[in-house]
């Protein structure tokens, strides 16, 4: 009978980067869906909430953002073949495809966050134009919310690219930054139709 | 492809936005598309339908019981409204 205190047994049969890897993704989605959750609570609780976002720019804007990161998650399932297949330069290429489209999110991002600000948003206050009566918090939870899941893209990116410089990076190394970029999109298909969706203005 | 699928689902989803349901039936179709498009990631995209079953059921119950407590506190908030807490 083989005896796990020996050693040479990993649980699960992964190794303990991706295992690591898995246990942080589960610390983060609670941290996310308890920022959600507070959202939705002190939205449902209000007697009115901002709704702004037109098609155009908001609408049109946050749905190409979405079709970056779901690319940017394909282009990171293309890296992570080429690297089970040993092809490095490949794997480079795709690495480099998803920062790209990962950078692209977080520039159009900031160029909404920089139209929301000059009509008057700011964390505590909705511009007067906005409506009356309106909750004040939209501000606090949308900036919260979206910034965090930014700031994660930003060092998903960075991580990302010192994976792919690495010499010493492994296959499984390139797999957990894999996991990690998948969480991100993850994160972005809760966030994108509860904040943005359930605020289209007609 | 799965892409494709979420894509799919997405534009499906930024549809759902735009025509005049019921509150509660934007709601309970955005969250359950959410999920979907959630467990394919996990499923494809992170590989998890192809590993270990204790990692698929160490991982799985835990993201169940998250986005039931993303939902738990919201009839609380309907209290709240009532109550003019604010």
């Amino acid at each position: 009978m083989i005896s796990n205190w020996g050693g040479g047994v990993s649980p699960f049969g992964i190794g303990h980067k991706k295992l690591g890897m898995w246990l942080f993704i589960l610390s983060d989605s609670l941290t996310f869906g308890a920022l959600l959750m507070s959202y939705g609570y002190m939205r449902l609780a209000s007697e009115a909430w901002a709704k702004p976002f037109t098609f155009s720019p908001s609408i049109i804007f946050s749905t190409v953002m979405t079709f970056c990161l779901l690319t940017s998650s394909l282009t990171m399932v293309m890296a992570v073949a080429a690297s089970a297949n040993g092809d490095r330069a490949k794997m480079v290429k795709w690495i480099l495809a998803t920062m790209i489209a990962g950078l692209a999110f977080v520039v159009l991002h900031l160029i909404e966050w920089q139209h929301l600000i000059a009509e008057g948003l700011r964390p505590f206050s909705v511009p007067v134009e906005w409506g009356e009566n309106l909750s004040p918090m939209f501000g606090a939870t949308f900036f919260t919310i979206t910034g965090l899941h930014m700031l994660h893209v930003l060092s998903g990116v960075i991580y990302l690219g010192v994976t792919a410089v690495r010499k010493r990076a492994t296959h499984e190394d390139v797999e957990v930054s894999g996991l990690y970029w998948h969480f991100v999109d993850l994160v972005w298909m809760f966030v994108f139709p509860l904040i943005y969706l359930l605020s289209i203005k007609y | 492809m799965v892409w494709l699928w979420l894509i799919v689902l997405t534009a499906i989803e930024v549809f759902l936005g735009y025509i005049h349901v019921p509150l509660a039936i934007l709601l309970v179709s955005v969250i359950g598309l959410s999920v979907v498009k959630a467990v394919l990631i996990m499923a494809y995209f992170m590989h998890l339908k192809f590993e270990r079953l204790g990692l698929i059921l160490t991982i799985v119950p835990a993201m169940v019981v998250c986005i039931l407590l993303f939902l738990l506190f919201f009839p609380d908030g309907f209290r709240a409204f009532n109550l003019k807490a604010f």
